[in-house]
């Protein structure tokens, strides 16, 4: 019990005096985390968009699959970037194996489909009423798109909240593909927030473990906020 | 200028228009009203190519609008169509009711200028950087309106607006359709389940019954003289009694109603099977008198079944051989003393007897 309690003071002075490993590995993972949140919204929404407005045989199952997808497993998605990447892989000639590059792309496979999904229910939830009065006023079929687009725009934001949410917080193929690698320089180490964790709290330092914990609540709470905050506006 | 030849819609197995033939004029407002379910909004939908005929055509200006897709867009851009359900834009009004003007490219300072004249028309002047949503349900479909006006279509289609609101707003959007259809000369094509604001917004009423123009005529023509029982029913008459045509002379029949004589302004030879349509407002109830004659109306003895009150009247049925109701002032039925059970005479000219051929 002391041990916990010692380990929140030490997890507070860490966080209070910017204590520099710290930082470093949760800018790492913001920064990882929020290009592949990039990444996969500029697919995801269009994507979502075209099976939303498409009609095409097999619509529905294919909704079904991406919602399957909601529940990818994180160590299967890092499993199957490895494969494809390592050396013996068909990318292997990249060389992007234990990258941040890699975690990005592991990442964006992995919320690619709950953002899809997300962005799918978001426009298929603009009231019909919309629909019928965008129409009614002389939309061109783009002028259509992009409006309806805008009407869902706060539940698509919502979404990449989630997609982002899930990105920081997933530890399975962050390992698998970064390899938790602290390397001299910020820009090839692969250590995340949630890696680090797990590492840290293998090794015994708890109050290190803690520390990392809370700055990823934060960040989470941060990015919430932030969306609420645009929701409401 | 709007024409319906013979147009049907099905949704699946449900065949909701049957059959719609008919016209509207340029420049007039045309109510078409009829029980829910009838078809209203899905004959609105058609003509604004929200949706596509299963058979028949529409025309506007002679062009079959549902003919040639690659017309439909400058087509739909010659009406403005209000839904029932009030729906705005989730952003500010000014945005709102600027959103057809982008749509054609309209430049900013127009733009501006048309969406301040058509917030000020519809009584939202100063409401421009409200959100929307934020408005009630009569100042949201004002906002609809304004959105549909701002763009100077030739046509205005209003599907029920008026269903969800409280009397002041609705008192207020018929007042704008009126000015709206007086002041532009917009063709106004409005789909009403309330026959009172047909008959009042209307120079021509259609009545949509199962899936096909049951009636079409000015309000006056459907009010009084309907086509049909059904019609009859729908416009409020209360009294609808079965017959046949038993004598004719100039214009006017005797008509049997089991085993009571009715004499009715009808153009149906004897032998005829008609259903009389009798308003209550033109039938008059008084105290029995024995021995009272008159050429050419109707004196029905009878008892008095029922008094029910309704706002400030009281609805009394006799029982003549068959039920007659009547509208009296709570006043006149005390004067005349009348009370369930009493005997009376019901009184109405032949003219106010209008038959019509049972279907």
């Amino acid at each position: 019990m002391y041990e916990i309690i010692e380990g929140f003071l030490e997890a507070a002075r860490l966080i209070v005096t910017f204590d520099p490993d710290v930082m470093a590995i949760a800018a790492r993972s913001i920064i990882i985390s929020f290009t592949a949140t990039i990444i996969a919204t500029l697919i995801a929404v269009p994507l979502g968009a075209a099976i939303n407005f498409g009609t095409f045989p097999g619509k529905k199952n294919l909704v079904n699959l991406i919602q399957t997808l909601y529940s990818l497993p994180t160590v299967i998605v890092g499993l199957l970037i490895f494969l494809l990447i390592s050396r013996v892989g068909p990318f292997g000639f990249l060389r992007l194996l234990f990258t941040p590059t890699a975690m990005i792309v592991a990442q964006t496979v992995l919320i690619l489909p709950i953002m899809t999904g997300l962005t799918i229910s978001a426009l298929s939830g603009v009231d019909p009423v919309i629909r019928d009065t965008l129409r009614s006023l002389g939309a061109t079929r783009l002028q259509f798109l992009v409006n309806v687009l805008k009407e869902a725009r706060f539940a698509i934001l919502a979404s990449v909240a989630v997609g982002f949410g899930r990105a920081i917080s997933e530890v399975g193929a962050a390992i698998l593909v970064g390899g938790n690698i602290a390397a001299s320089s910020f820009a090839s180490s692969t250590r995340v927030l949630t890696t680090a964790i797990s590492l840290e709290t293998s090794m015994g330092n708890i109050s290190q473990s803690i520390a990392l914990g809370i700055v990823l609540l934060i960040i989470a709470l941060g990015v919430n906020l932030a969306i609420t905050t645009v929701q409401h506006r | 200028m709007i024409e319906f030849d013979n147009v049907s819609k099905n949704f699946g197995d449900t065949r909701v228009l049957t059959g719609v033939t008919g016209e509207v004029n340029r420049g007039e407002i045309f109510t078409v009203i009829g029980p829910s379910g009838a078809g209203k909004s899905t004959l609105l939908r058609l003509i604004d190519l929200l949706d596509v005929p299963a058979g028949g055509a529409i025309r506007i200006n002679g062009l079959d609008i549902h003919a040639d897709k690659e017309k439909s867009l400058s087509v739909r851009r010659m009406m403005g169509m209000v839904f029932q359900k009030p729906a705005v834009f989730n952003t500010t009004v000014t945005e709102n009711v600027a959103v057809g003007l982008r749509f054609r490219g309209v430049s900013k300072s127009e733009t501006r200028k048309l969406t301040e004249d058509a917030l000020a028309m519809v009584g939202l002047a100063g409401y421009g950087e409200r959100r929307a949503r934020t408005l009630s349900g009569g100042e949201m479909q004002r906002v609809a309106l304004a959105r549909a006006m701002v763009i100077e279509p030739e046509i205005l289609l209003l599907d029920e607006p008026t269903a969800n609101l409280d009397p002041v707003s609705v008192a207020m959007i018929e007042d704008l359709v009126v000015r709206i259809n007086r002041d532009l000369g917009t063709t106004v094509i409005f789909s009403t389940h309330d026959m009172y604001q047909g008959q009042r917004l209307a120079h021509r009423i259609g009545v949509l019954m199962d899936g096909a123009f049951a009636q079409v005529g000015t309000p006056r023509e459907v009010f009084t003289l309907p086509a049909s029982r059904e019609v009859a029913r729908f416009v409020g008459i209360e009294n609808i009694v079965e017959g046949v045509v038993v004598e004719r002379e100039d214009g006017t029949a005797v008509v049997d109603a089991g085993g009571v004589r009715v004499r009715a302004r009808s153009p149906f030879p004897r032998g005829e099977r008609v259903s009389l349509c009798i308003r209550s407002e033109e039938i008059r109830i008084a105290p029995a008198i024995r021995g009272r004659r008159v050429s050419d109306g109707n004196i029905l003895p009878g008892t008095v079944t029922a008094v029910v009150p309704r706002g400030p009247f009281s609805r009394v049925t006799v029982d003549c051989g068959f039920p007659l109701s009547s509208v009296l002032s709570w006043k006149a039925a005390e004067d005349l003393d009348i009370r369930e059970g009493g005997r009376v005479e019901v009184v109405f000219a032949a003219e106010s007897v209008h038959a019509v051929r049972q279907g």
